[in-house]
């Protein structure tokens, strides 16, 4: 099954960065040891990772795709009272033309009347997945956020403190987990009903951190431990200062990636509610909500329910790829760019 | 040991308990149980009204309605639960019988074949590392995760059950469709198996050949209505797994754990012809017996031929075991499947997790149940797939890498050693937390699964309680998901100790 020719390993690149002695560094150039080796330009901690994440080829074209959903979504039909150049408006119902279907064509480009559509009372469909998006995004980004935020803070001082602030926080941390997560977040929905899209955020923000808690714990806990943290704490450095200077810095790599991918599931969480009726509500619409409204016209005008499930896998699909670019970018040992 | 997983129990238990109080008391404060009726018109309002608060005991405070529900649940211990009343009086103990058996059913499949399907993956693409394999799994992976449960539910619906109906009345392939389907297969299996230029045209070819041929005598004879497994095939396959494993796990060259394998595939076929008549019409208890004593046999087998590799041999034998009784019920279901195509004309409806007031035999009901569990498998598998592929591809890279593989590999051990005894056992480790982490949000899948499909689950039990405000369902709900949780991550700290003996001390 298994070829002999191929070697199995990734062909591993020393890490300038990596502190102390790496093996095959060691055995291919045994005079110097240690691992400062390029003599070309060299990098601080932040290029490099700059550099290697702008080279990860699908973690730019997702940054294109999800930038130009965004852009398209905003502009499209405006936000609040700023007009936006759609001229339909979502709420707005009208003759059904042609049975509604959409007059979006690629060869030759051009939009149509409707792009994506009508619904059953005529609403332009174009419109209605815009605004949808927006809101999607909307969530997506603020949970993302407020969860990391929460999160961080959360492990960091269960982490940084250990003892009984641990024990506490960690138990909140495992009652939390113990109730599955659709569960949570379908109940916290229910009572944000009358709270708008900024309560439902708010509300999933409370029931997402606990992932990142776990994991910003565990490279606090390891991190705490070093060697730079003890010296600094032998020269008197107070704690705020050991937390925001020396712990900190150095967990960014995990807390950046989990919060991208903390986006992806936020906007997954949020659809999914919104299906079942927990999440957003009318008269405001999600692409959750609008795929739960128009799942059973599949057979008659599939358009209604093909775009909304577009957009959230685009979205979706986006931001794990650029999570994923991220987390290469951050961790030199998957990298396999050569720099 | 026992004093590490005691105390895991305990602290797991107390964290339910916080979790329920939680729940319960998010839940009654997350609307107007009595809503409905206060804007009714109805003439008995005050009487509905009355009936309804004692029901649910609105007239008592939060903490006495909690201890109730405490109390009555922790009668589960004497197998007695009392889970109280619906907001209509029903005893939701009894609902919840039907509803959590049909869900574990899905859950558990889900999950078996999740697990399955992903960790073999997962090392098929760490060992061909930065193929076009690789590339088109990882692609997939992020696909599937970031897919949207009830969108492709939906889509799963039209295109898996509804076309699949319509295509079953009469079951051939065109040839295009037979060339497409092998030369794509074709294509996937050189890309796993890889190998220089030669050797690599050499499987797609053969495996284009074969998958054509088959297609195209499966299609003549209408195999898809009148399909038939029989000895022959059970023979043939049961032969094939028990190389396969053996190859796998001891090597052809240990021919010790090879005969005790081939034993067992002639006891397999042993006891189903001697208990061919119970086949036919057997129930859950007897089947369950015989497939028993095919394993049992396995053991037995592995236990005589074993000889200086007894554990091993035996552990084979009862995996060629498994698969035997695998095949022995594939047959007759296959059997049964003519039954079922006549009881009901398209098989796989696209709502509910059996059809109503079905009348066939066993093998048909059996049958019945299963088509109607495979859409919302596939669903509820696909996400959990994707993330235990990755999962288990980025623990078996960081093994790969470590000095003892190193080691391993220059004391000169054939690669298959390598990868099963010193990288897979180490690699295992990480992903047994990982699976039984998932296993929660995996009920919490189903719920939108089972939303659906319509089936009568627990996931409709949880969303009517919830909608109605009605604590006794979302807490039956949680009562199982929460113990089931725990089951799993106790199983999993079992694995943990029978992977790494340093946890056992």
């Amino acid at each position: 099954m298994t070829d002999p020719n191929t070697p199995h390993r990734p062909e591993k690149v020393p890490t300038p960065a990596g502190g102390g002695i790496n093996p095959e560094t060691s055995m291919m150039e045994p005079a110097t040891g240690t691992t400062t080796t390029t003599e070309q330009k060299s990098y601080s901690q932040n290029q490099l990772v700059l550099r290697r994440f702008l080279r990860h080829k699908g973690a730019m074209a997702s940054m294109i795709v999800l930038v130009f959903v965004t852009i398209l979504a905003i502009s499209s039909i405006g936000v609040g009272p700023i007009p936006g150049w759609w001229d339909k408006d979502y709420t707005r119902a009208a003759n059904v033309i042609n049975g509604g279907s959409p007059t979006l064509s690629l060869f030759p480009f051009t939009l149509g009347e409707h792009p994506f559509g009508q619904d059953s009372t005529g609403k332009d469909y174009f419109a209605l997945v815009m605004r949808g998006t927006q809101i999607s995004l909307l969530i997506a980004f603020v949970v993302g956020l407020l969860s990391t935020v929460i999160g961080t803070i959360i492990g960091g001082l269960a982490g940084f403190y250990r003892g009984w602030v641990e024990s506490v926080l960690m138990r909140l941390t495992d009652l939390v987990i113990v109730i599955p997560l659709l569960v949570l977040a379908a109940v916290l929905g229910k009572i944000a009903a009358s709270w708008g899209v900024w309560g439902l955020a708010l509300m999933l923000a409370l029931v997402t951190w606990t992932g990142l808690a776990r994991l910003v714990r565990g490279e606090v806990l390891s991190l705490r431990e070093r060697e730079f943290v003890a010296s600094a704490r032998a020269i008197g450095t107070g704690s705020r200062r050991i937390i925001f200077k020396h712990i900190l810095p150095n967990t960014v790599g995990v807390i950046i990636v989990s919060a991208t991918l903390s986006i992806a599931s936020a906007i997954l969480l949020e659809t999914a509610l919104s299906f079942l009726g927990f999440g957003v509500r009318p008269p405001d619409v999600s692409l959750g909500s609008l795929i739960s409204q128009y799942q059973n016209a599949f057979t008659t005008r599939p358009w209604l329910f093909w775009w909304p499930g577009l957009f959230i896998l685009a979205i979706a699909l986006t931001v794990n790829f650029i999570g994923d670019g991220l987390r290469d970018a951050f961790d030199p040992r998957q990298n396999r760019n050569k720099d | 040991m026992t004093k590490f997983i005691l105390r895991r129990m305990g602290i797991s238990f107390l964290v339910l308990l916080g979790g329920s109080l939680l729940l319960f008391v998010l839940t009654i404060n997350s609307g107007d149980p009595i809503e409905d009726l206060r804007e009714s018109n109805a003439d008995n309002r005050d009487y509905l009204i009355r009936q309804r608060t004692a029901y649910m005991g609105l007239d008592q405070p939060w903490y006495s309605r909690y201890w109730e529900w405490l109390t009555g649940a922790a009668k589960c211990v004497t197998l007695n639960c009392d889970l109280g009343t619906n907001r209509n009086g029903v005893e939701v103990t009894s609902l919840l019988g039907n509803a959590a058996s049909s869900t574990l059913r899905l859950v558990v499949l889900a999950t078996v074949l999740a697990i399955v399907i992903g960790i073999t993956v997962g090392i098929l693409t760490a060992i061909r590392q930065y193929s076009g394999f690789d590339y088109v799994v990882t692609f997939l992976a992020f696909l599937f995760f970031s897919l949207p449960v009830f969108w492709a539910a939906v889509l799963l619906k039209e295109y898996g059950a509804i076309r699949f109906n319509d295509w079953i009345v009469e079951p051939t392939f065109t040839p295009l469709q037979i060339l497409v389907t092998a030369g794509l297969l074709g294509i996937a299996v050189q890309a796993v198996m890889g190998g220089d230029l030669k050797r690599r045209a050499l499987t797609a070819g053969a495996t284009l050949v074969f998958v054509g041929a088959v297609m195209y005598y499966f299609s003549a004879v209408e195999w898809f209505r009148r399909p038939a497994f029989g000895a022959v095939l059970i023979l043939v396959v049961g032969v094939a797994a028990a190389v396969g494993i053996t190859a796998l796990l001891a090597g052809l060259k240990n021919r010790k754990v090879m005969w005790s394998a081939l034993t067992t595939v002639g006891a397999g076929l042993a006891v189903y012809f001697a208990f061919l008549p119970v086949l036919r019409e057997p129930t859950w208890l007897s089947l369950l017996a015989i497939l028993a004593l095919v394993v049992v046999l396995g053991a037995v087998s592995g236990w005589f031929w074993g000889g200086y590799s007894r554990r091993l041999a035996m552990g084979v034998s009862v995996a060629v075991g498994v698969v035997m009784a695998f095949l022995i019920v594939v047959d007759r279901a296959v059997a049964g499947w003519m039954g079922l195509l006549s009881l009901k004309s398209r098989p796989i409806s696209t709502i509910g997790s059996q059809t109503p007031n079905f009348t066939g035999d066993f093998w048909e009901s059996f049958l019945d149940k299963g088509v109607q569990i495979i859409l919302p498998t596939i669903v509820l598998t696909l996400v959990s797939v994707a993330s235990y592929t990755r999962y288990t591809r980025s623990s078996m890279l960081e093994v790969l890498e470590q000095d003892y593989v190193r080691t391993a590999r220059s004391k000169g051990l054939s690669e298959r050693v390598v990868i099963v005894k010193h990288a897979f056992r180490n690699a295992l480790i990480p992903i047994t937390t990982i699976v039984a982490f998932d296993f929660a949000g995996l009920i919490g899948g189903a719920i939108i699964t089972e939303q659906v499909f319509g089936w009568k689950g627990m996931g409709e039990l949880f969303q009517t309680g919830l909608k109605t405000v009605d604590p006794a369902p979302v807490m039956a709900f949680f009562l199982v998901t929460g113990t089931a949780a725990v089951l799993m991550n106790l199983a999993a700290d079992l694995a943990y100790a029978g992977l790494d003996p340093r946890i056992r001390r």
